[in-house]
């Protein structure tokens, strides 16, 4: 069963070949087996499990299921779950136990289905090696001395490891396509605005985005239908009608124009990443795709304008947390200003710190234009070579990844060395473009390697397409690490 | 692991002092002890050697890009639509009294 498909799984529960609390039973059991060692988890409350699996096994008794109802699902620890701990991997919100749902949790919940559990992720998602969360390294189920990618690694290994039917992360500048590609799953990020924000913690603002994380694409455009929509409560959430993101699943190919960025297979890459995504592009010809050459020649500008505006509007959105309201608070302290400061020096981690600290800077008296507003033209030009790109061309693909999986501690000490590893993602949130990643293959020591398909706006039911169509003509979304 | 030479600025990189992490940790509400400073000095110059890069870009007439959508703020009619959870915010709160949230005197 661990190995169906979200539509079988639905299936299968509606004509009651298992029940969702036997289902739900199956993965806590895993869960319980192997999230010691892989740390996948930061939370769980199986009774709370299993009683949302009843509710679902009486609604499906009673006739009334969605597609959804009585799945397990895992839920990236960034999410606000009433009555869940809610921590977003940090010290700061150690005991955070949330009032109130996300959006995105109220969407499963009103669909039916099983929140098995709040999954690990880099400290307020800062990270793309979940090493940096208060609660522990995540390892990749394919290689438990190397990282999952981040941040969400928990979501990623929970996937690749069995430990859930899929589950939900959020991308900043990459998250959710790296840690997909790192681990040999599918995770898809749609257009900035079509997911609510609204209960989503907040790291930058303008480039947040939830998006689902699975093992194909048809499951991704079953949770996709879920959790997009409109939702007052998000003022960036567009309001646009309601769409099928499963409609085109079964369209050929034919004539299909793919554009390969040259820049994206220059200098950085790795070689066994380059042979797997250059393979992948050789069977989208098969498939009947024309290949098209573009340009995205501001793509390396990417790095230094999102490490100016994803610092700044964090360093604004982290304020919040002084140790008044909720959250981490000094033992000790002389006055209120030592209060805020010890209570936030304590609760953040070096990342965290490290980043306020960068947004402080940038939007200081005196250096607000040199960085924070030449930032945002750039990153205008940048969001203006995918217009342009997008003249020529359907879809664009290339690496997820320069690399597959290093090893735990590898980057540790260097974050310039780290933050180098999201450049193929980063311009695809300047831009507020939709991007997946998909698995195309093995790089060396045999880690998964994922191919990047970026779209255009609200092009995400194409996408889901191509990558399906890929799916149905290749095995590697179906492999799974060995010895779980 | 790969190798990728990012263009650093090696003259900026020596130029972010001590008093300016110290101000930025000031500002940012930050606990340092001079050991932290030394070494998120060390660290910021690294990144700011990084973003550097952005200067050498002409920007000149392009509108600065602040949301992904060009689309106008929403607004909506000024009514209550939230209710009172008081006790269940307060219940998750570091220190209370009496419905009101404790923090150390600030008016002598």
């Amino acid at each position: 069963m661990i190995e169906s498909s979200l539509s079988q799984m639905g299936a299968a529960l509606r004509a009651k070949k298992i029940s969702s609390v036997e289902l739900t039973q199956l993965y806590l059991d895993r869960i319980a087996q192997l999230n010691p060692e892989l740390n996948a988890y930061i939370t769980t409350r199986p009774e709370a499990s299993l009683a949302q699996a009843r509710a679902a096994d009486a609604r499906i008794a009673a006739g009334t299921a969605e597609a959804l109802t009585g799945i397990p699902f895992g839920q990236k620890d960034i999410f606000c779950a009433k009555d869940w701990l809610t921590t977003c991997g940090s010290k700061m919100l150690h005991n955070f136990v949330s009032p109130y749902d996300a959006h995105v949790i109220s969407q499963f919940n009103n669909a039916g289905a099983v929140n098995l559990g709040k999954t690990n992720m880099d400290e307020f998602a800062m990270g793309s090696s979940n090493e940096t969360s208060h609660y522990g390294i995540v390892k990749n189920p394919w290689d438990k001395a190397r990282v999952p990618g981040g941040s969400s690694g928990g979501t990623a290994s929970a996937i690749a490891a069995r430990l859930c039917a899929a589950a939900t992360g959020t991308d900043t500048g990459g998250s959710i396509r790296q840690p997909a590609a790192l681990c040999g799953i599918s995770g898809l990020k749609p257009t900035y605005g079509v997911v609510s924000r609204y209960g989503m913690i907040a790291f930058a603002s303008s480039l947040d985005q939830a998006g689902p994380m699975g093992r194909n694409a048809e499951d991704l455009a079953l949770m996709l239908n879920t959790m997009a929509g409109f939702d007052e409560r998000d003022s960036t959430s567009l309001q646009r009608e309601k769409e099928d993101y499963a409609r085109d699943l079964n369209k050929p190919l034919n004539g299909l124009r793919i554009g390969i960025p040259k820049e994206f297979f220059a200098e950085g890459l790795g070689s066994d990443v380059a042979k797997a995504v250059e393979a992948a592009i050789a069977e989208y010809k098969k498939l009947g795709a024309v290949i098209v050459d573009i340009s995205l020649p501001n793509t390396r500008l990417s790095i230094p304008v999102y490490y100016v505006l994803a610092p700044a509007e964090a360093s604004s959105n982290l304020s919040r947390f002084d140790g008044v309201r909720y959250g981490y608070r000094a033992p000790a302290y002389t006055d209120l200003a030592d209060m805020y400061e010890k209570s936030r020096a304590q609760g953040f981690g070096a990342e965290v710190q490290r980043r306020i600290m960068i947004g402080t800077y940038v939007l200081s008296h005196g250096y607000y234009d040199a960085y924070y507003l030449q930032a945002q033209k750039i990153r205008r030009l940048i969001a203006q070579d995918f217009v342009e790109a997008y003249k020529h061309c359907d879809v664009i693909m290339g690496p997820t990844s320069p690399s597959t999986a290093f090893k735990l501690g590898e980057k540790g000490d260097d974050p310039v060395q780290m933050y180098l590893s999201d450049i193929y993602t980063i311009a695809v949130n300047l831009a507020g473009l939709p991007g997946m990643s998909i698995p195309c293959g093995f790089g060396d020591n045999n880690m998964p390697v994922g191919l990047q398909i970026i779209g255009n706006y609200f092009d995400e039911a194409r996408m889901l397409n191509v990558a399906h169509q890929y799916q149905l003509a290749t095995d590697w979304h179906s492999r799974a690490p060995q010895g779980l | 692991m790969i190798t990728y030479q990012p263009y650093l600025n090696k003259e900026f990189a020596m130029s972010l002092s001590t008093q300016d992490v110290e101000k930025v940790a000031r500002l940012a509400r930050l606990a340092m002890t001079p050991a932290e400073i030394e070494t998120a000095r060390s660290q910021l110059s690294g990144i700011f050697g990084l973003i550097e890069e952005m200067q050498a870009v002409d920007t000149k007439g392009i509108a600065p890009m602040s949301h992904a959508q060009d689309v106008a703020q929403r607004l909506r009619e000024d009514k209550v639509t939230e209710t009172n959870q008081r006790e269940a915010f307060q219940a998750i709160a570091p220190q209370v009294e009496g419905g009101l949230y404790l923090v150390p005197q600030v008016i002598e």
